[in-house]
C-alpha cells in the first residue's frame, strides 16, 4: 500500500526526524501527492533558506497560507486535482498573536508585548519554536479550511524537543513555582519551604533585581493568560494523540540519524501518540544480481581506456559499500522497531532536490 | 587557527559538524595541544564518532593520548555555579536539589544556555576553577545545529541585557566580551555543497555578524565526492552508455535510470558515473558560491568511509583536515 493509500482519513500529518534527513522537501513531495489525490492540503514549513518557497513560485511565504499556483505544477505528468498551499512559519508572529487571542483585554496584551523577557523568549526558550508551530497548526485545524496539514517540524537535533514543547511552554508559562517567589509576603509563600525564602535570595543576589522585577512583572500580566494558555496547550496536546493525526518519521540511512529514529518511534509509542509510517531517505541500491567492479572494468577497458575503466569500477565498488551500508540500515530499523513496510527513497541528484520535477519524482514514489 | 583558546564548531543539521569537531580534536591533539572537546544539551555524538565510549555527565572524560570530551548539562553547571558562588556547601546542595529552584531556572529564559556557554568559557581559562583542573590549550565547542548554535553563542549577552545588574548580568558580560574577542575565539561552519547548507551557512555568516560581531574564521566543507573523472572523459562515458542503452538512456544521470531494471551491470556502472560526474559539477557550483558569497576559501573535506561499515572514518577525515590546514597556512 502506497503511503498516501495509508494516510486516507488523517487530517494530519507530522514530518520528523534528525536535521538534514531531507524532512523539508519530503513534507513538500507528501502535501503535493495528497493534492494531486483531490485533497486540500496545506504544508506548514520552516525553511530559512527559502529555497522550498521558490521551487514553488512563491517569493513571499509568510505566516498565512498561499496557494501554489496551479500552473506551476502543471506539465510534469501530474494531473493535481485537490489544492496544494504553502505557508512558512514566523514563531514570534504566532507567539504574538496567540498573546493577543488570549489576553482578556488590551493593557495586558500590550503590557506582555512590550516586556523585555517576553521578547527575548522565542529565541531563548528551547521549545518556543516547536510549540508556536503546533499551535499554528491547531489554529488552522480548528478553521477547518483544509483537508489536511502537513507540518515539517523544526530542524531540531532533538525531534523529541517537539513533543516535549507544549508541556515545557505550558510549565514555563504558568510560572508556578516563580510567582510562589516573587510573591514572598503570601500565604504560599510562608507556607513553602524554608529553603524557597533561600532560593529567592540567592536568586535575587545571583541575577541582579532588575532581572526579578522584569520577570514579575511579566508573569502578572501574564497571569490574566494563563488559563487560556494551560487550555490550549491541553487542546494543542489532545490533537497531536488524535486518532485522526499521523507521526511520519524520516530518516538517512546514516548512523546518527537511524539512531534518532528509533528513539524517536520509541518515544512516540511510550506516548501513545499514532505513529503512521517510516521514510527512509537518500537510500543507494543495488540490480540484482550486483554487478561487479572488476568484470565492468574488463568490459570497458578497450572501449575507454584502463584509467577511465578503472575509474568507472571504483566509482561502482564505493556505491556499492554504501548500498550495503543502506540495506543493513533498512533491516536494522525493520527489526528494531517491528516496521515491516518502511517507505525507501533513493538517493537523487542533490542540484534538483528542491525543484518542481523533484518533488513530482519523489511525490511519485509516495 | 587551532591557535585559538576556543573554536566553536557549528552548522546546520546533517553535515558531519559533530564528525569535524571530533576530527579537529583528533589533529590538535597530535600537534601536542592539550584539547577538550565540548559538547551540550546532552549530546554525546563525539566519543561515538571516534568510537569511544561516552563518560559521566559533565566529566572530562579521556579520549586518546591529548584529548578529552565533555557534554554539558545545563543542570550540572548551575549545580557548579552554586557551589562556586554560595559560601556554604550545604545551601548550595541545598538549593541544587529543590525542585522549585530547578523550575524557576528552567524557566528563565536563556539561562541554561548561558550557564553551558560559562562553563565552556571555564573550561578555556588558563586559570580554572580549581587547582586540581588542568588548564586546556584548546576547547572545541561542537555547537548545536545553526539557529540554536546561535542563540547558544548569544545567551551570555542576551542575560546580560535582560539582566542590567546583578553579579550574573556582570558574569554574562565578562563571557561574551572573551568570546567575541577574536584572540580567542574562532567560529568554523561546515557545510556540505548542497543547495540548502549552502545558504544556510550563507545566512549563518551574516547572522553571526548582525548579532555577535563575529566573523566566521573558517568554513569546512564536508562530503565532496572525490574527483574521479576527468571533464574530458563525459563524452567518451555517454557515449559507452548510448552503444548499451540506445541514445534514449544517454541522457539519464539518475541511478534510477533505464539501467537500473535492465539489469545490464556495464550500463549501470556507466550511468552511475555519470551522476558521480553530475553531483561533482554541482558541487563545484556550491563551493564556489559558498566562497563568493562568505568570502572565504572553504576547507574542503572528502567522503571518507570505511569499506566494511560504509560509516565515516574520522582518521582519514583527520589526515584530510590536516593537510588540507596545513596547505591554507602556507597560503596564508
Amino acid at each position: 500500500m502506497s503511503l498516501v493509500e495509508r494516510l486516507e482519513g488523517k487530517r494530519m500529518v507530522v514530518v520528523a526526524g534528525s536535521g538534514g534527513v531531507g524532512k523539508t522537501t519530503t513534507s513538500a513531495a507528501l502535501a503535493l501527492a495528497l493534492a494531486v489525490q483531490g485533497r486540500r492540503v496545506a504544508v506548514v514549513t520552516i525553511d530559512p533558506a527559502k529555497r522550498l518557497a521558490q521551487a514553488l513560485g512563491l517569493e513571499e511565504l509568510d505566516n498565512e497560507p498561499r496557494r501554489v499556483d496551479p500552473e506551476r505544477l502543471a506539465g510534469h505528468g501530474l494531473e493535481v486535482r485537490g489544492e496544494l498551499w504553502a505557508m512558512m512559519l514566523d514563531a514570534k508572529r504566532t507567539f504574538d498573536d496567540l498573546i493577543t487571542r488570549l489576553a482578556p483585554d488590551e493593557r495586558t496584551r500590550d503590557e506582555v508585548l512590550a516586556n523585555r523577557i517576553y521578547q527575548e523568549l522565542s529565541g531563548a526558550v528551547a521549545g518556543s519554536q516547536e510549540f508556536t508551530a503546533v499551535a499554528k497548526l491547531y489554529e488552522l485545524h480548528r478553521e477547518g479550511r483544509f483537508d489536511v496539514l502537513v507540518l515539517d517540524t523544526p530542524p531540531s537535533r532533538n525531534a523529541l524537543d517537539f513533543l516535549d514543547a507544549p508541556e515545557r511552554l505550558s510549565s514555563f508559562f504558568e510560572g508556578r513555582a516563580l510567582r510562589v517567589l516573587l510573591a514572598p509576603t503570601g500565604l504560599a509563600a510562608r507556607v513553602a519551604a524554608a529553603g524557597t525564602g533561600a532560593a529567592l535570595g540567592v536568586l535575587r543576589r545571583l541575577t541582579g533585581v532588575d532581572l526579578m522585577t522584569d520577570l514579575g512583572r511579566f508573569f502578572r500580566a501574564l497571569s490574566g493568560l494563563i488559563d487560556g494558555f494551560r487550555e490550549r496547550a491541553r487542546a494543542v496536546g489532545a490533537l497531536l494523540a488524535d486518532p485522526a493525526t499521523a507521526f511520519l518519521v524520516v530518516t538517512s540511512p546514516e548512523r546518527e540519524p537511524v539512531a534518532e529514529a528509533i528513539f524517536f518511534v520509541g518515544k512516540l509509542r511510550e506516548a501513545d501518540l499514532p505513529f503512521g509510517g517510516l521514510i527512509v531517505n537518500r537510500v543507494h541500491s543495488l540490480p540484482e544480481p550486483a554487478p561487479q567492479p572488476a568484470a565492468v572494468a574488463a568490459a570497458l577497458a578497450e572501449e575507454l581506456g584502463a584509467r577511465t575503466a578503472a575509474a568507472v569500477a571504483e566509482n561502482l565498488a564505493a556505491h556499492a559499500v554504501l548500498a550495503a551500508r543502506d540495506a543493513r540500515a533498512i533491516e536494522h530499523l525493520r527489526t528494531t522497531l517491528g516496521v515491516t513496510d518502511p517507505v525507501v527513497l533513493p538517493n537523487l541528484d542533490a542540484e534538483v532536490h528542491d525543484d518542481v520535477p523533484a518533488l513530482v519524482a519523489i511525490a511519485r514514489l509516495l | 587557527m587551532l591557535r585559538r583558546r576556543l573554536l566553536v564548531v557549528t552548522g546546520k543539521g546533517g553535515t558531519g559538524k559533530s564528525t569535524v569537531a571530533a576530527a579537529l580534536g583528533v589533529v590538535a591533539a597530535r600537534e601536542g595541544r592539550r584539547t577538550i572537546v565540548a559538547e551540550v544539551a546532552q549530546r554525546t555524538d563525539v566519543p561515538g564518532s571516534l568510537g569511544a565510549a561516552a563518560g559521566e555527565p559533565f566529566a572530562e572524560t579521556p579520549l586518546r593520548d591529548g584529548l578529552w570530551h565533555i557534554s554539558i548539562d545545563p543542570a550540572d553547571a548551575l549545580r557548579e555555579y552554586l557551589h562556586d558562588q554560595l559560601p556554604s556547601d550545604t545551601l548550595a546542595r541545598m538549593l541544587g536539589g529543590s525542585r522549585s529552584f530547578a523550575l524557576l531556572a528552567s524557566a528563565t529564559p536563556g539561562l541554561a544556555e548561558l550557564l553551558s556557554m560559562g562553563k565552556v568559557w571555564e573550561l578555556a581559562q588558563a586559570q580554572r576553577r580549581t587547582r586540581a583542573s588542568q588548564p586546556y590549550d584548546l576547547v572545541i565547542l561542537d555547537a548545536p545545529a545553526t539557529g540554536h548554535g546561535l542563540a547558544t553563542l548569544a545567551a551570555p549577552s542576551a542575560f546580560a541585557r535582560a539582566a542590567a545588574a546583578g553579579p550574573v548580568a556582570r558574569q554574562g558580560r565578562l563571557i561574551h566580551d572573551w568570546l567575541t574577542d577574536p584572540r580567542n575565539t574562532g567560529v568554523l561552519a561546515v557545510a556540505r555543497a548542497e543547495a540548502l547548507p549552502v545558504a544556510e551557512t550563507i545566512a549563518l555568516a551574516g547572522d553571526l555578524r548582525a548579532q555577535l560581531g563575529l566573523e566566521l574564521e573558517a568554513l569546512v566543507v564536508n562530503g565532496l565526492s572525490p574527483p574521479r573523472f576527468g571533464r574530458e572523459e563525459e563524452g567518451r562515458l555517454r557515449k559507452a552508455l548510448a552503444a548499451r542503452e540506445g541514445s534514449a538512456a544517454a541522457g539519464a544521470t539518475h541511478e534510477s535510470g533505464a539501467a537500473h531494471e535492465s539489469g545490464n551491470p556495464v550500463a549501470f556502472a556507466l550511468e552511475l558515473a555519470l551522476a558521480d560526474l553530475a553531483v561533482a559539477r554541482g558541487e563545484r557550483r556550491q563551493v564556489e558560491r559558498l566562497r563568493r558569497a562568505v568570502g572565504l576559501t572553504p576547507l574542503r573535506l572528502p567522503f571518507a568511509v570505511k569499506e566494511e561499515s560504509g560509516e565515516v572514518d574520522p582518521g582519514v577525515l583527520a589526515d584530510a583536515l590536516s593537510r588540507t590546514l596545513a596547505r591554507s597556512e602556507a597560503r596564508a
